[in-house]
């Protein structure tokens, strides 16, 4: 990667205007930062450089210098003689230098974006009205604004196969591929996976695997993104939905505590798709492909969508009753979820603390990609820290809530979303004891609950995810829930004020932060919601460093050094 | 024209090549005095070798042209990296067969030349990077590799030093842009040949395995060997200042005596080349161009005359035949001498199928990675190629030099140049033929078919 975060800026000029840009910073990043597009389809900033594509070809020169005494030449009104380089030059390849002179609007820049716009069209299907990427592509965008308009190409276009298999996941279209080779950089160099390559040459160059090899690792569909053109399509995604007609939300992803940003696209409350959003201190601009997956868990067969008393369907009103009915007064054990957001642990921890519960909370823990898939496979382990669910690491299991049960040290349990039996808990010690179940899909423990309150999944509410490297992020709703569902909070509300003398605490995100900000010693103290909804939020980890954290190296995330005891 | 007398060439790379009592065996080059140069560049400090080399002022002869002594130079020599040095033996370019004289007439002076070269920059590994249908030129440098290893010129501990260089052959897979040094670098990595972009990549600082590279023409590693014998101030006597030594000219075409010639630099005409040396054209023919320096320099019309002022200050007035054969007279007559590939047409030549072919060609070597050349070669084959069909249109000529323009200079290496020279020169020098096309578009029955 040629651009460097740096600190130091350098002047240039830029259009014949001067302005400061960081040090070493490529041309294509430094005009961008001031506002001037220099297009480009090869050039990633996440990735190494190509150069091929030849779209950011602009002008460039530095201030000329006698080459003896090394004195800057300067011209008759006494501006510094700028030697112009006779060919243009790629931006996304020249580094910028104090006093370089940029041209990105000249007449030859304007000519060369035209000139290689019509190339990258001449073979090029112009199959827009059955592409999946029009709407977002590349080719359209540069076309309409460097383009010439019309064509001069009268010969037969090439002919390549229009739908390769590359892997289970990704289906190539040769014919729209401009061999940009971003698929292929990106294969190399995050995933490590190198299955991609081009084979014969000149304008018959075409993408495919190695021989006997498949694009199936779980990053294959980066490429898709990736891809500036129609070639790459998600073979999930692909003919169901126009993107313009998608509405797209800032979303987190909740596959684990690599906290990706995400943007999940819905049409008429309808799901179609989850792709990542750049964020260069998280996920840069990647995601798993196993993350992508979880948007159809929302219409899954085994969806809770209503409100249930001893397995009998009743309003959510009924069933808010029967749960105050239940927990009131007695010992209450609370199964708290890592997947829940933060505000919902917090109001959780609040019913707990004013009803003198016993906190009960598991960790999901598998192997780690060493990228943005992590060992911990919930979202929010670290907000079940910060809200004060829980002092200790949760282990991958609830045995120490079934030593409770058979002790007889709890009367009834309210359950967020856990499997209480996949957890290591005796069923033998549950007889007796009622049940609360407040979750998004059925599972042994809502089956057997008394009282079961469906709620909505990350994809229905807004909240708040501290990932593992305790960067507060917020996602927001995408579509709305099913009818009659209320989201988590509003429940863990109710049950909180029906439960408790004390003030109440209205539903809604912003009141839960104004809470959560007032408790004394706590690391959110000096953050609002509002600078967590502009950007991630560093949160104070210093309290819990002696934990073990069973994540290890990856992508924009460093363990941290553990004392040895 | 004939009152003149024939120039005599000067064979220096060459002289022992057609001497019926030469092989390419060890023996032979050791009775002519061979591996006496490498005995005596290694009693020499090797940056001294560098210095004589940058003296004798050698040009490569690989098609730019850019001083070897030079290039040795820029070598970064801190990094503490291995340095690499390659022979480019892809030679590939239309027209040109000079390095397959050498290396199948005299390979022990390809290898003293190319030890001197590794001793000078301290070059532990050696490869010879050789074109993929040379299979006869790729066994006898093998063969001769061995001999030379046999005798301690090559391999471990050279002439009983310290001082070791493997020396490998490499065959290419058979692609013209494996001639470009970095699009080379990258093959011999085993990867696709697509050149590198420089910045950052230049093969001096980082080139094989990221390493300081140093890739030389056959031709230009044999003159080491030779500059080592004289000295670097002496050879630059040859020739011409700035266009010093010898160069092997090939011509092909329509003379009565093609083949290759070695001339000092400047020491005949093309005129005197095509005429004298090469026996002029077939009875009957006239000339009508040439192609002075491979098939991707501009070619040269018969009747153009070309004036201006050379470096020296001088002022010239030529006509094609007057044009020296160097490598500043090709450049003053705004084409190159390139590698040397003189490619000879006579009035029997269909100017718009030389194009076509000329076209054919460098669609099918772009390797495919800048947009401008990838595309732009294949559409202007394409053009051309109707044309030839009958298709012509009246607009065709103006689209060709458009889109030739259009790849100029605009991508990564020299194949873009490459590819939209021949072009451009055509449209300009012979506009005529191509609008003819319109009105004409019948082929002559004498015509062969296209590539």
């Amino acid at each position: 990667m040629i651009s460097k975060k740096n600190s130091k800026v350098v002047p240039i000029v830029l259009d014949g205007k001067e302005v400061e840009v960081p040090e070493g910073m490529n041309l294509v990043d430094a005009a961008a930062l001031h506002g001037k597009e220099i297009p480009h389809y090869c050039y990633h900033p996440q990735l190494s450089v190509a150069g091929n594509c030849r779209m950011c070809l602009i002008e460039m020169g530095t201030p000329m210098r006698n080459r003896e005494t090394g004195e800057a030449i300067l011209d008759d009104d006494g501006s510094p003689r700028i030697g112009w380089v006779p060919k243009p030059v790629i931006g996304c390849a020249t580094n910028v230098s104090p006093g370089m002179h940029v041209k990105t609007e000249s007449e030859k820049v304007l000519g060369c974006r035209e000139g290689v716009m019509e190339f990258l069209l001449v073979n090029h299907p112009l199959d827009c009205p059955i592409c999946d990427q029009a709407g977002e592509c590349r080719l359209q965008e540069f076309a309409t604004d460097y383009g010439r308009g019309y064509s001069r190409f009268v010969e037969r276009k090439n002919v390549k196969p229009k739908r390769t298999r590359l892997g289970p996941r990704v289906t190539l279209d040769d014919e729209r591929c401009i061999l940009c080779s971003r698929c292929i950089r990106f294969c190399q160099e995050v995933p490590k996976d190198d299955v991609l390559g081009f084979v014969d040459r000149g304008s018959f160059s075409t993408l495919t695997c190695f021989p006997g090899r498949e694009l199936d690792n779980n990053y294959s569909l980066n490429t898709v993104d990736l891809c500036p053109v129609g070639a790459l399509t998600s073979s999930d995604f692909r003919f169901k939905m126009r993107v313009w007609f998608l509405k797209d939300a800032d979303s987190i992803c909740p596959e684990s505590s690599a906290g990706c940003n995400t943007t999940v696209s819905s049409r008429e409350g309808e799901l179609y798709r989850i792709t990542p959003r750049r964020n260069d201190l998280v996920n840069d601009s990647w995601m798993p492909d196993s993350g992508r997956e979880l948007y159809k868990s929302v219409k899954s067969n085994n969806r809770i969508l209503s409100s249930r008393i001893d397995q009998n369907p009743c309003t959510a009103d009924e069933a808010i009753i029967e749960s105050i009915r239940l927990l009131e007064g007695k010992k209450i054990g609370i199964v708290g979820s890592c997947k829940s957001s933060l505000e919902e642990q917090f109001l959780l921890n609040q019913i707990s603390l004013k009803t003198n519960a016993v906190n009960f909370i598991r960790g999901h823990f598998e192997e780690d990609d060493g990228i943005l898939l992590s060992a911990d496979r919930t979202p929010n382990l670290r907000g079940a820290l910060i809200s004060g669910f829980t002092q200790n690491y949760p282990k991958d299991n609830l045995v120490s809530l079934s030593q409770a049960l058979d002790q007889n040290q709890l009367d009834v349990l309210l359950v967020i979303d856990e499997d209480l039996e996949a957890a290591q808990v005796d069923i033998a010690n549950l007889e007796g004891v009622p049940i609360v179940f407040i979750g998004t899909h059925t599972n042994s423990t809502s089956n057997r609950a008394s009282v079961v309150l469906p709620s909505l999944t990350t994809f229905e509410k807004s909240g708040t995810f501290v990932n593992r490297s305790f960067y507060a992020q917020v996602f927001r709703q995408a579509v709305p829930g099913p009818a009659g569902v209320l989201p988590d909070l509003s429940l863990l509300s109710r049950l909180h004020n029906g439960l408790t003398e004390d003030e109440e605490i209205s539903p809604d995100q912003n009141s839960v932060w104004k809470v959560m900000n007032n408790v004394s010693g706590s690391v959110l103290k000096e953050i609002s919601l509002t600078d967590v909804r502009k950007d991630a939020v560093l949160l104070d980890s210093s309290k819990w460093s002696d934990l073990p954290f069973v994540e290890s190296k990856a992508l924009h995330f460093e363990p941290a050094t553990k004392v040895e005891a | 024209m004939s009152n003149k007398s024939t120039p005599t060439e000067r064979r220096i790379i060459l002289k022992n090549a057609d001497d019926p009592n030469y092989s390419n065996k060890i023996s032979c080059y050791l009775r002519e005095g061979g591996y006496a140069m490498l005995k005596k560049s290694f009693k020499m400090k090797p940056e001294e070798i560098g210095a004589e080399v940058l003296k004798s002022g050698v040009r490569g002869r690989g098609g730019a042209g850019f001083p070897a002594g030079m290039k040795w130079k820029f070598l970064d020599r801190k990094s503490g990296k291995p340095i690499y040095l390659i022979c480019n033996a892809d030679e590939s370019e239309p027209g040109t067969f000079k390095d397959r004289q050498i290396i199948h007439k005299d390979p022990h002076q390809l290898i003293e030349g190319m030890m001197i070269a590794a001793y000078a920059i301290q070059a532990k590994q050696a490869f010879i990077y050789i074109r993929a249908e040379f299979f006869e030129g790729a066994r006898i440098l093998e063969s001769a590799i061995d001999e030379a290893k046999a005798k301690g010129f090559c391999g471990d501990k050279i002439l009983g030093s310290d001082f070791s260089c493997d020396l490998v052959v490499h065959r290419g897979a058979g692609a013209y842009i494996c001639g470009e040094e970095t699009g080379l670098i990258e093959s011999l990595e085993g990867k696709r040949p697509n050149p590198r972009i420089k910045p950052p990549y230049f093969p001096a600082v980082l080139g094989l395995y990221q390493c300081p590279t140093i890739v030389n023409n056959v031709e230009t590693l044999c003159n080491v060997k030779h500059i080592m014998e004289i000295g670097g101030d002496e050879f630059a006597k040859i020739g011409k200042p700035n266009n010093t030594g010898t160069r092997i000219w090939c011509v092909s075409g329509h003379v009565k005596k093609p083949g290759y010639y070695e001339f000092e630099c400047g020491a005949l005409t093309m005129g005197e080349m095509i005429y004298d040396v090469c026996g002029g054209l077939l009875p009957g023919r006239s000339l009508q161009a040439v192609i002075p320096g491979g098939s991707s320099s501009k070619i040269l019309r018969a009747d153009e005359r070309f004036s201006g002022k050379l470096k020296d200050g001088t002022d010239f007035d030529w006509g094609v035949e007057d044009i020296p054969l160097d490598f500043d007279g090709p450049m003053a007559a705004g084409t190159m001498s390139g590698s040397g590939g003189i490619i000879v047409m006579d009035d029997t030549v269909d100017m718009v199928e030389a194009m076509a072919n000329i076209n054919a060609f460098y669609a099918h070597e772009s390797c495919g990675q800048c947009t401008p050349c990838r595309e732009g070669s294949l559409w202007m084959r394409k053009i051309t190629q109707r044309m030839c069909d009958g298709g012509a249109r009246e607009e065709d000529a103006d689209l060709l030099l458009s889109v030739a323009n259009q790849i100029e200079g605009r991508t990564i290496c020299a194949f873009g140049e490459a590819a939209a020279w021949p072009t451009q020169s055509f449209i300009a020098k012979f506009r005529d033929r191509f609008e003819d096309k319109v009105k004409n578009p019948e082929r002559k029955k004498s015509s062969l078919q296209l590539i």
